[in-house]
């Protein structure tokens, strides 16, 4: 019997289409737009200006208070100008605008591919340099890495969770990295290890991903601080609190984080951005990206620079098919809907999804018959349809007790709706107005 | 590219369930007791039914466009219900100008004045049914003897008596009053068990086979069109509730006594000490499971949808509600069957049950594995 | 039989005084003693329970003003200055007085001017859309026109236009009680100061682009040119971010500005139409309209000095 969280979840069609599609570099050319906010907390405070030279890797923005992070250049080139541009999250934002000329990289960087396994320093030392990296989680959270590092007074870790899950449909380059990247992946681990002060390490895989399971398994197989959990196939198993209820059966308590039952969760591309950093003083300013939809003739896990415009990801797939609704940031049940392939790829751009016209519109809302299968889907327990009327209706405080900032914003209600309501549209306007309730009462 | 590119919040897929499915799911799981009740009452089931659901849809539609004036949507399958589950609540000999009103009192009264799907409070074929059966009350608890396809489709008042005969429960109830035993009703009227599973009992047109009735609940399961909570929780209540109160009835007193040896306490001391005879008798819990409308309220009426609690938590205690209730009524009650009257009952608190009973949230407690 | 009937009307008639005494000490004891004054206030007030003034209901508000020492911060845009007089009589104050002010849009990026770059396909609420992105057009900052701004109107003061997308107000039916400020998700709505028959200039826009960007996305938004911000004789224009911003309480509607815009960003409503731009000079200097409605440049100095 495979292990899995008990309450709620869906299964949506996996269409992994490139699970086998080998990692690619992707050069870029022109200029690049580097938003100044590709992580949760403040934007960093930009620290080049119009006319500098950079080179690739070197720091052009440093974060600004505790989390928030740094920012490196992915190119080599000159600032063109410190301007707006539109980015992910739909709005203009400030962002450092590069012309890109040749591809030098910043000196201290080891460029060569020789597995380093030792890490002689502390753990202060290692958060320290997880920090200047600009490393956040690359899950598509984009958590500043060095905060979630430095555990509250009085918390204490037991365990590591690395999450391999990779629950959303179509996405693949967590599976790719597992398979291409294992070694470094595991003395990634070890650092992460260190850093924590912890000994015990477990890797969670969906179940739909043997060959990692396998392969991982096999290279962990001498290490004994470090076990691979094989997990039964169901979104969105790679939330992090259905992943450590799943595997060591705990349950986060509500508004509390994964430290409070002694569990750390970092996704498999993080571990492995550590492992770069720590080990080859390579900063955050590249990652692997899936490219994939139903109508595209080929699909690919590409290696992408940040500040890569989503239009050349297409491109090198052999550009945009006719029928394209909606060109997705992520996958299709958390993914952000682009309004233009002209944005550029950004620290939490797991992949773009191509989706095609037929499948692009919502079908029309209609009432709720009060079948409970939001209710039965939702893995934190929440009411999805009653969230939704409190939501029309502005019944913020009441939303607040109904527990509706628990929610992961998964998406298994909307997505089960037998009447095509908007669940969860409702749903994020309660958080935001919520959060805005609670951030008044603090004052 | 001349269509302009769609943007809208995640989720982007859907997982392509609709009304439609789940509605005609449910139509598909009522088929075989459709088809069984065919088999013993003929073609007169077949009308009433086709009367029905064609009244239903035809008084959602007028409501829906001249009354209300909302987009009328009538193929999304729930008047069809609806309309079956009304007609499965029917004697087959049934004139039609009562099925018509039945069908305008569920669709008018217990839908679309409360507007329309997903907002009423009480299961509509029940409000249909219960309006009828204190509306006409003769018509509506003679059933017409079972002769397959020479069964008449329509009887006149003069000939009710003699061509129509009795149900299970219906027996009970006056033999009781005149005095008899349960065992004594059930050999005198040659009844069986194996009758009671495979229909050829007297009553309305879906409460009569038991097997048919369940084969619609194993498919609705499987299609996950309903959970099991609600039809466990009833039929659960039925049996163990029905076997306590059994238990302090003569015959259940008698059973125990005979077979096992065993004197209920209570029973002992009532009857030492006080000289009071138990006043009650009751047929045992399986008989009341698979009689009447229980397996047809516990599969099909109770778990509507727009009318059931939406946790789990809740199911169990509806369930629970209608259990209890339906069994105080054919016990202690005047009339013969209560599942009807419970389920419409229970409806009344679901609103309540909606509101305080919340689903186990996620981090309640901390578990440590 | 009639001994029933003597013994029904008694005890029922007992019942009847006993529940009245019991009922009669109850309201005395559990009795919440409020000063009068707070539903004299609350009868002169409108009874509109919008939330205009800050306060949930008109009794709230009733109940702050008989508790403060003075009116401020406490006004109630739907009375007006009238109400509030009369509330000031009740409480033995000095009444407040405030300028009647009116909602306007700042946007016009209608259908026509402003085109459409992508569909949005989301819940049809302004509040929804605007946290998921700029909107389906280039300009984040003009209005999205799925009406929350009409749904929260408690007045009849807000129409959708189906043809421009934009919702229009209704100057006579407008309180300024401030609930469309509050419900945009862009800031789109400002009370502005009510002029004489309702006449407004204001620049029609809220886009901080750059010209370029701005022009592009909307036929008429600012592009913080400053033509206007030169010409104003009574500094009521600033520009801030590339766009321009009038001052209603500044602004002593001379029309001048408003052909200075090249892209007709600034709006003004409730004037005469003007004959030609050039003869505009000559108009200002003294000579009456057809119409006679027209208010001259030296009318308007001279009206403005007699106030």
């Amino acid at each position: 019997m495979l292990r899995t969280f008990a309450k709620g979840g869906v299964h949506p069609p996996e269409n992994k289409f490139s699970a086998h599609e080998t990692i690619q570099d992707l050069p870029v050319e022109g200029t690049v737009a580097i938003p100044l906010s590709m992580h949760l907390g403040t934007p960093a405070k930009a620290v080049v200006q119009k006319g500098d030279e950079v080179k690739t890797g070197q720091l052009i923005a440093r974060g600004n208070g505790f989390v928030s992070a740094n920012i490196h250049s992915p190119v080599s080139g000159k600032v063109l100008k410190i301007d707006t541009s539109l980015n992910a999250t739909g709005y203009k934002r400030e962002a450092i605008f590069i012309t890109i000329e040749g591809d030098e990289w910043d000196a201290s960087i080891d460029r060569s591919d020789t597995l380093i396994k030792e890490c002689k320093l502390k753990p202060a030392e290692i958060i320290q340099k997880i920090n200047d990296a600009g490393i956040v989680g690359l899950g598509g959270a984009t958590f500043p890495s060095h905060v979630k590092l430095t555990l509250p007074r009085g918390k204490k870790a037991e365990y590591l969770i690395i999450n391999g899950v990779e629950c959303e449909p179509y996405l693949t380059s967590d599976h790719r990295l597992m398979m291409e990247k294992s070694e470094e992946l595991l003395v990634g681990i070890h650092i992460l290890q260190k850093a924590l002060q912890v000994d015990k390490t477990i890797i969670g895989i969906e179940n739909n991903k043997s060959d990692a399971i396998a392969r991982l398994s096999k290279f962990a197989d001498g290490c004994p601080d470090i076990r691979v959990q094989p997990l039964k196939v169901k979104y969105p198993q790679g939330g992090e609190k259905q992943l450590i209820k799943a595997i060591l059966n705990r349950e986060v308590p509500s508004g509390g984080l994964p430290v409070d039952v002694g569990v750390v969760v970092f996704n498999v591309g993080t571990a492995f951005a550590v492992y770069e950093a720590v080990q080859k003083n390579k900063p955050l300013f590249e990652r692997v990206v899936t490219v994939t939809g139903k109508s595209l003739a080929k699909t690919a896990n590409f290696k992408v620079r940040l500040g890569t415009p989503v239009k050349n990801l297409i491109d090198a797939v052999g550009g945009q098919p006719e029928d394209t609704g909606k060109i997705v940031n992520g996958g299709p049940m958390m993914g952000k809907a682009l309004s233009t392939p002209e944005i550029a790829i950004t620290k939490g751009s797991s992949g773009i999804l191509l989706i095609p016209e037929n499948e692009s519109k919502r079908k029309i809302t209609e009432p709720c018959i009060r079948c409970s299968k939001c209710i039965t889907v939702c893995p934190m327990g929440l009411e999805p349809y009653l969230l939704m009327v409190l939501g029309q209706k502005s019944h913020f405080e009441r939303m607040e007790n109904e527990k509706v900032m628990d929610c992961i914003e998964c998406g298994s209600c909307s997505y089960t709706c037998p009447s095509n309501r908007p669940l969860l549209d409702y749903i994020r306007l309660g958080k935001s107005e919520v959060a805005k309730i609670i951030r008044s009462r603090k004052k | 590219m001349n269509k302009l590119i769609t943007v809208s919040p995640s989720p982007h897929v859907h997982s392509g369930q609709s009304v439609e499915k789940l509605m005609y799911g449910v139509i598909i799981a009522m088929l075989p007791a459709l088809a069984v009740s065919i088999y013993f009452f003929g073609l007169g089931a077949l009308y009433v039914t086709l009367l029905s659901v064609v009244s239903c849809l035809l008084f959602e539609y007028l409501i829906q466009a001249y009354i209300l004036k909302v987009p009328t949507r009538i193929s999304d399958g729930s008047a069809i219900v609806t309309g079956v589950l009304l007609a499965f609540n029917l004697p087959s000999s049934l004139p039609p100008h009562i099925i018509v009103l039945g069908a305008l009192v569920s669709i008018g009264i217990g839908k679309m004045t409360f507007g329309g799907l997903g907002n009423n409070p009480f299961n509509p074929a029940l409000v249909g049914r219960v309006f009828l059966l204190l509306s006409f009350p003769t018509r509506m608890t003679k059933y017409p003897i079972a002769k397959g396809f020479d069964t008449p489709l329509l009887i006149s008042a003069k000939n009710l008596d003699a061509a129509t005969g009795p149900t299970p429960l219906g027996l009970i109830k006056e033999g009781l009053k005149s005095g008899e035993s349960i065992a004594s009703i059930f050999s005198q009227h040659d009844i069986t068990y194996g009758d009671f599973f495979m229909g050829s009992i007297g009553g309305s047109l879906g409460e009569i086979a038991a097997f048919a009735l369940i084969l619609g609940l194993v498919y609705m399961l499987i299609r996950k069109i309903i959970t099991w909570h609600i039809p466990a929780s009833i039929l659960g209540t039925i049996f163990v509730f029905g076997g306590l109160l059994w238990i302090f009835s003569l015959e259940g007193h008698t059973f125990l006594l005979n077979k096992f040896s065993l004197h209920v306490p209570y029973i002992q001391y009532m009857d030492d000490t006080l000289g009071y005879k138990i006043p009650f008798h009751m047929a045992d819990p399986v008989f009341h499971i698979l009689t009447g409308g229980v397996l047809l309220g516990a599969i099909f009426m109770a778990t509507d949808y727009v009318t059931s609690p939406m946790t789990t938590r809740g199911m169990w205690i509806y369930g629970i509600g209608i259990g209890v209730i339906t069994l105080i009524i054919r016990v202690f009650g005047a009339y013969p069957e209560g599942v009807s009257f419970a389920i419409l009952i229970m409806n009344g608190f679901v609103p309540l049950i909606n509101r305080y009973i919340k689903p186990k949230r996620f981090g309640e407690e901390v578990s440590h594995g | 039989m009639n001994s029933v009937i003597i013994y029904t009307i008694l005890s029922l008639s007992g019942l009847g005084v006993a529940a009245a005494v019991i009922l009669y000490f109850v309201a005395q004891k559990f009795k919440v003693i409020e000063d009068p004054r707070i539903d004299q206030v609350e009868e002169a007030l409108p009874a509109a329970n919008c939330g205009g003034c800050g306060f949930p209901g008109c009794r709230n508000f009733a109940e702050a003003c008989v508790k403060a020492n003075d009116f401020e911060g406490l006004y109630c845009p739907v009375g007006g200055n009238e109400t509030m007089s009369v509330v000031a009589s009740i409480l033995g104050r000095d009444a407040v007085e405030q300028d009647p002010r009116v909602a306007v849009l700042l946007c016009n990026g209608s259908c026509d001017a402003r085109p459409k770059t992508n569909q949005y396909d989301g819940a049809a609420t302004c509040s929804i859309a605007s946290a998921l992105y700029g909107g389906d057009t280039d300009c984040q900052y003009g209005c999205l026109g799925f009406g929350d701004c009409v749904e929260v109107c408690n007045f009849d003061a807000l129409v959708m236009n189906p043809v421009t997308g934009l919702p229009e107000v209704n100057d006579a039916n407008c309180t300024a009680c401030g609930a469309c400020v509050k419900a945009c998700p862009k800031d789109l709505f400002e009370l502005r100061k009510r002029a004489k028959k309702d006449r407004k200039i204001y620049v029609a826009c809220r886009n901080e682009d750059k010209g370029g960007p701005a022009k592009k996305s909307c036929q008429v938004a600012c592009i913080g040119c400053s033509k206007c911000f030169k010409v104003c004789p009574f500094d009521a224009i600033t520009m801030n971010n590339n766009l321009a911003f009038i001052d209603s309480d500044l602004c002593r509607l001379c029309r001048k500005c408003v052909p200075e815009c090249p892209t007709n960003s600034i709006l003004e409503i409730g004037f005469p139409p003007r004959k030609d731009k050039n003869e505009d000079s000559e108009n200002a200097s003294g000579e009456p309209a057809a119409d006679g409605e027209k208010e001259t440049i030296s009318e308007k100095t001279n009206h403005n000095k007699e106030e």
